[in-house]
């Protein structure tokens, strides 16, 4: 029972971050050195103590997007060491908690890239596709006060946990991120796969398939070539098999 | 200040009262609606609720989040669930009992008529979120699923796993997008309302900081909807996401609007605890693990041994001991004052005595270990993330921590502050909790408030009160703008050298 006490100890860490002002101007890694933080912290709370420091000697603090710090949320997301979310599967970066690193470490932080998530600032990138990718037709249409009762459909255990299991995608971009095309496919695949399992999707479910995936090539989201990267960096491991059912929902 | 507003409460007996005041309230054609713009301020489960039920009926919603999206708001991390009184059951649980247990949970301090008409609407909020395809937790035969929360004897709490927040919040958030797809709702996020317009004492706008361009922008509408959350970040460590933040309904209050409860914040007893100065926020551990966790501590105070080492009648189940009604379930200000006084009384466990265990020991052996991870997987596997420890081998330790704001924004019956045109939705508001929420009633409470309760009072309000438009440069509308814009000024002017999280970690 040591493991919250801090008896984990401490350990110093070398950061290169990517820093870059705005949009329009070219960004470049910056190298800055943590010595003897706790080995408890989180590596967010790691780059909360850096800012300190910067904000301490009169420079901008790096900028990176989190809010709820549990993995929930989907803010948090950037490159740690080439990898997204960083070296943990099943953990989004604000969830990766520095005695997973050997003292001395050097970890490379980078924004996700692609040609839909714009960038903003340092680790920040604008994700509003994915919301347009769901205002596309990513829900049931049911207006408030028109629902019939919650048991009139019965829907076996089974099936509400595997719809569960794929509507718990956070909207992080992870799975962009790490695709060589760019491909928003599991994001896609997964909330298809979540109504589509439902008899509540049932009415609208071809519809729902054919304008989520045409908003994705608008969007400029690249097309899926199967090699599952997304699967592996998801936070909450939606299983890339939804894909390949996807692409049968579509014809 | 001299008397209290009047709370508008509805004539004759509280049961059917809203039923009986919905159908009294004035309407408003569709026609009309189309003219008239509605202002909502935040999209967790109030705000996303409202709007989008606003826009369904024809208003034109303009929506404002500090948030890059929807479906970032805080609500999507609660965890344990949402209570509803549908009488399915055997346990025999009805309206009236959700009603006289949220009165009691709240130590008599709510107002009855409406806590009633939550019970009332609870039942259609569970029918709406199932249509909307949010995947509650399902019985063999396919009827929906209950389980029981702290505060009730009664097993009424639906639930996705763990994570129902987030899927009522998907639900409220996919209704948002697809009236932003029908262009009914403008939704605007990276905005942080700073200050709010009146003219001639009714609500009218906000003034609102865009976080990427810094520019300030006027907003003005026939009303203003805030659902902007609680307050409980005003601690530094609480359990909520680091950018909720009260700004919003404490700018209102300068502004004039009352402020109800303040004192009345709630702390929750299932806290992973705190250890480097440089934590940022606690992180709760959903209270429905209480339905099979055992709460205890060491029987003699300073008892250091590892809790394997403690033999069974060394042990205190302290909630058990003093509640034997209802056990770990005990509601959750009464299990967490009886946390700290043992803690303070030597008894604490862990780093600075400053923790309790919570066993799922006597679970497991009764059921399983797959039985018990598949009912709390994920919060399991948070645990063991933040704490480096295995809840199924070790006992969990746990600590109180401030998790919600009963207080808020005063609001009368029909949700309308004391400033004319300006509701308050949500947790934002001061409505229904009395002095301690029941578990799993936050997420009823926004959803009923956004779906239900604003829908039908905005419109009556709007109704009998003519709001001509107002251009975005009237007196109002600048006067609003140069108080923000000289606030701001006043900061960069401040020339300090302590960074802002050093003041809030102080306070
Ligand atoms: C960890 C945790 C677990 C919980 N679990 C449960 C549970 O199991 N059951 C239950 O019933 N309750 C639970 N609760 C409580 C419940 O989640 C909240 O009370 C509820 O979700 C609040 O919803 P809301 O819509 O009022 O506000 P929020 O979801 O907090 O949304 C606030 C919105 O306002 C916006 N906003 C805030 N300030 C501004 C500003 N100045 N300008 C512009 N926009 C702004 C934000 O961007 C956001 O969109 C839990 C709470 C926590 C912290
Ligand atoms: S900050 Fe919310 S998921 Fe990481």
């Amino acid at each position: 029972m040591t493991s919250l006490s801090g008896a984990s100890g401490s350990l110093s860490l070398n950061l290169r971050i990517w820093r870059q002002d705005n949009p329009g101007e070219p960004g470049a890694y910056r190298s800055f050195r943590l010595e003897r933080v706790g080995a408890d912290l989180s590596l967010l709370e790691a780059l909360d103590q850096l800012n300190e420091q910067l904000i301490a000697t009169g420079e901008r603090p790096v900028h990176f997007e989190h809010d709820c710090r549990e993995g929930i949320c989907g803010s948090c997301g950037f490159l740690v060491n080439g990898q997204a979310h960083g070296p943990r599967a099943a953990t989004s970066v604000c969830q990766l908690y520095l005695r997973q690193f050997a003292d001395g470490a050097t970890l490379t932080l980078e924004p996700w890239r692609s040609r839909a998530f714009p960038p903003i600032q340092d680790l920040v990138v604008e994700r509003s596709a994915l919301d347009r990718l769901i205002a596309a037709g990513g829900y049931c249409s049911v207006n408030t006060g028109q629902a019939p009762d919650g048991n009139a459909m019965l829907i076996g255990q089974e099936q509400a946990a595997s719809a569960f299991a794929t509507a718990t995608c956070i909207g992080c971009g992870a799975c962009v991120a790490s695709c060589r095309n760019a491909s928003a496919s599991l994001f896609v695949a997964a909330k298809l796969a979540h109504l589509g399992q439902l008899p509540q999707g049932q009415p609208e479910r071809r519809r729902r398939a054919r304008a989520m995936q045409q908003q994705m090539t608008a969007e400029g989201f690249g097309s899926c070539s199967s090699n599952l990267e997304c699967e592996a960096v998801c936070p909450k491991q939606i299983s890339a098999d939804w894909i390949s059912w996807m692409h049968r929902e579509a014809r | 200040m001299s008397s209290l507003p009047d709370p508008q409460l509805p004539a004759g007996p509280i049961a059917e009262a809203w039923r009986r005041s919905r159908e009294a309230l004035p309407l408003i054609s569709p026609l009309r609606k189309r003219n008239l713009t509605l202002l909502v301020v935040g999209t967790g489960l109030a705000g996303a609720s409202a709007a989008a039920t606003l826009a369904e009926q024809g208003y034109r919603v303009r929506v404002l989040s500090f948030h890059d999206s929807p479906r970032r708001a805080h609500s999507v991390a609660a965890q344990g669930g949402i209570n509803a009184a549908r009488a399915q059951a055997v346990d025999g649980d009805s309206v009236s009992r959700l009603f006289a247990d949220t009165l009691r949970g709240g130590d008599f301090r709510a107002r009855e008529a409406g806590c009633q008409r939550l019970a009332e609407i609870s039942s259609a909020i569970i029918d709406q979120c199932v249509a909307q395809g949010v995947p509650f937790a399902r019985e063999y035969g396919g009827t929906l699923a209950t389980r029981s929360f702290g505060g009730a004897l009664v097993s009424r709490t639906f639930y996705a796993r763990g994570q129902t927040g987030q899927q009522l919040l998907y639900g409220a958030y996919q209704a948002l997008m697809r009236q932003v797809a029908a262009g009914r709702v403008e939704l605007l996020c990276r905005r942080e309302v700073l200050e709010l317009i009146t003219v001639d004492g009714v609500a009218r706008g906000v003034v609102c900081r865009d976080l990427l361009s810094g520019a300030l922008e006027v907003h003005t509408a026939q009303a203003v909807l805030l659902a902007t959350g609680g307050y409980s970040n005003v601690y530094f460590l609480s359990t909520n996401a680091l950018k909720s933040n009260a700004s919003a309904i404490w700018q209102a209050h300068r502004q004039g609007a009352l402020f109800a409860n303040p004192c009345f914040t709630q702390i929750h007893p299932t806290c992973i605890p705190s250890g480097d100065a440089y934590q940022c926020k606690l992180t709760l551990m959903s209270e429905s693990l209480r339905n099979d966790g055992r709460i205890w501590l060491p029987a003699s105070a300073g008892d250091e041994r590892a809790p394997a080492a403690i033999p069974e009648d060394e042990r205190d189940y302290f909630l058990e001991r003093l509640y034997p009604a209802y056990g770990n379930m005990a509601p959750r200000d009464v299990a967490s004052r009886r946390a700290r006084e043992l803690c303070n009384a030597g008894h604490g466990v862990g780093p600075g005595g400053r923790s309790v265990y919570l066993d799922l020991r006597d679970a497991i052996a009764r059921e399983g270990r797959q039985v018990i991870e598949a009912r709390y997987g994920n919060l399991l596997e948070m645990y063991e993330r933040i704490s480096g420890d295995d809840p199924t081998d070790t006992p969990m330790r746990i600590y109180p921590a401030p998790h919600y704001t009963m207080g808020g924004l005063w609001v009368d019956y029909p949700l309308m502050s004391s400033i004319p045109g300006l509701f308050v939705l949500g947790e934002a508001n001061f409505s229904e909790h009395g002095a301690n929420r029941l578990g799993a009633s936050a997420l009823m409470q926004g959803l009923a408030d956004g779906y239900f309760i604003a829908p039908a009072t905005v419109t009556a309000w709007l109704s009998g009160h003519p709001t001509p438009t107002i251009a975005d440069d009237a007196p109002a509308c600048r006067e609003a703008l140069e108080r923000a814009r000289s606030r701001i000024g006043a900061l960069f002017q401040g020339g300090g050298t302590l960074p802002v999280d050093a003041f809030h970690r102080q306070l």
